[in-house]
């Protein structure tokens, strides 16, 4: 028999889907014929291990979200505040080493110490090889824009698309309309628009810059925008570690464009602690755009990539976001922003985490 | 309150979380460990007893507390073990119940998940997100045919099942090898 066929066959069986005359007849063959008998038990063992991992998934997402709705209400304590014993007992454990370890350091940086001074001068990158990630707007797009202004004006639909001369990306940090994006992009607009993955246009005015760690926020003051309630992502407050996967999407066309890479340096463009360097494929209009770990919490935000350099990516920590709000509660702003702190988006593989967040992540484009 | 976990209701997972994850998190915290791996016990255990609500085979003779005690403590102590930070348990007076056997089984249904979930990265695109759709998040044939942009839901099938016989092959080739 055809083995497709018997697969089908066998499946239709184990769920029942057989009418009783069929299922006799099934039978009768399984009886005479070892080989499709070893089949059948075969294929029930797999539908069974398929099974299983379907709803031991299922479960596990299930403890997820149970764990950050606790986690919210203070029941489940998160690891910053316990990390103190460990240390501790580590500290008792190793002092010894510590200390013997220490020494030979001291000696050996007071002798490398003007070799690496003189190295360290060469290897850093030029200021203006660093680029930024904001996209000019060549003249086919905007020709494109306006064709659809056209047709969306036909259609009944109000439009505001502006035409825009340079396309970044940004995504929403508070569901009340707060978009974080970069400082360097919205230096060159004069009016700002963001438009989600369904093309909509909403427009939107700078509350805060930081041009240090080229961060700003934008607020959209469209009432044609709706809050939204809950967003799946958080925004990572501690430090992230060398090699974590990371992901990443944005605008570097008129259309989200996903990438994919992992964290390849603790700070930034000569040694910029308020960056990392991370290795992912972008390109002019990336910048704004979220950087995420597996478990989808925004740990940066693109900024910029070094052109001279293979796969040399900036972008700027994301506990830079806590640490503006905190500078601008204290000039005090009255300003209520609060950032999300729990991910929905753990245990989830990666093509459903970035369905359940692309709507949030926003092309920011104006002139 | 089996029952409940094992058909995966949300509230049911919720109640137990919230009327043992403070005992296990200040155990594992007293001893040399963080909340962060209180986390990842506690989960372990909760799939310790989902699985075993699943299968049928759950009699609990004691408290379900002081069985996801004795689970969360003897996980604990293999991790310590690995991570070779030995020293000896504070521990409050908990009585304790034998739970080795419950391991083993939960041990075994481990290996087996990591097999199909090796077996399944190694089919392939499209195939892994085909078997996926219909098996692990079971959508409809239609639904898949035109998420993947197959004609109609027969095309869509005849491909599910040329993945699926691959599949197979993965698996039991695997699950052969590790038993």
């Amino acid at each position: 028999m055809d083995e497709l066929l018997l697969i089908e066959t066998v499946e239709r069986y184990l769920r029942g889907e057989m009418d009783v005359k069929e299922r006799g007849f099934f039978e009768e063959i399984r009886k005479n014929n070892p080989e499709i008998d070893q089949m059948v038990v075969e294929h029930t063992f797999l539908f069974n291990e398929l099974d299983k991992q379907a709803n031991i998934k299922a479960f596990k997402h299930s403890l997820y979200e149970v764990e950050n709705k606790l986690a919210e209400e203070g029941v489940v304590t998160k690891a910053e505040l316990t990390t103190k014993a460990k240390v501790v007992f580590l500290w008792k454990k190793y002092k010894r080493s510590i200390a013997v370890a220490a020494s030979i350091a001291g000696i050996v940086s007071i002798v490398t110490a003007a070799s690496v001074s003189s190295y360290n001068n060469t290897s850093k990158a030029e200021k203006s090889d660093i680029i930024d990630l904001t996209a000019k707007v060549n003249e086919q797009e905007k020709d494109l824009a306006n064709l659809k202004n056209t047709l969306r004006h036909d259609a009944g639909v109000i439009s505001r698309n502006p035409n825009p001369d340079f396309r970044a990306t940004g995504f929403l940090i508070d569901g009340k309309g707060y978009i974080a994006t970069n400082a360097h992009v919205v230096a060159k607009l004069k009016t700002i628009y963001v438009e989600n993955k369904k093309g909509e246009y909403f427009t939107a005015v700078t509350v805060f810059t930081d041009p240090v760690s080229d961060l700003a926020i934008l607020k959209i003051n469209d009432t044609s925008f709706k809050a939204v309630a809950n967003l799946p992502y958080s925004i990572h407050k501690g430090s992230s570690d060398l090699g974590e996967q990371i992901f990443t999407m944005g605008f570097p066309r008129n259309e989200i464009v996903y990438g994919e890479g992992y964290l390849s340096a603790k700070s930034g463009n000569e040694g910029d602690s308020t960056a990392y360097q991370v290795s992912v494929s972008v390109n002019p209009g990336n910048s704004g755009g979220p950087v995420l770990n597996k478990n989808g919490e925004v740990i940066g935000i693109i900024t910029s990539k070094n052109s001279k350099a293979d796969g040399v990516v900036y972008a700027a920590k994301s506990k830079n976001i806590y640490s503006l709000l905190e500078a601008v509660k204290k000039s005090g702003d009255t300003a209520n922003i609060k950032l999300p702190t729990n991910t929905s988006l753990r245990g989830l593989d990666r093509v459903q985490q970035v369905k359940k967040m692309e709507e949030f992540v926003f092309m920011v484009v104006g002139n | 309150m089996l029952e409940g976990l094992a058909s995966n209701d949300r509230s049911v997972v919720e109640a137990i979380y919230r009327d043992n994850y403070p005992m296990i998190q200040a155990f594992i915290l007293n001893n040399n460990g963080n909340s962060d791996e209180a986390r990842d016990i506690f989960q372990e255990a909760m799939i310790v007893i989902y699985e075993k609500s699943v299968s049928g085979s759950f009699e609990l003779n004691c408290l379900l507390k002081t069985y996801i005690y004795s689970v969360c403590r003897r996980l604990w102590l293999k991790r310590l073990q690995q991570l070779q930070r030995y020293g000896s348990l504070i521990e409050n007076v908990e009585e304790t119940v034998a739970v080795e056997e419950d391991l083993e089984i939960h041990e075994k249904h481990n290996a087996d998940f990591i097999i199909m979930e090796t077996a399944m990265s190694k089919i392939g695109e499209p195939c892994k997100s085909l078997l996926d759709a219909y098996y692990i998040q079971k959508k409809n044939m239609q639904e898949i045919a035109s998420e993947f942009g197959y004609t109609n839901a027969d095309n869509a099938k005849t491909q599910k099942y040329k993945c699926l016989v691959r599949l197979k092959k993965l698996f039991f080739a695997q699950y052969k090898n590790g038993n």
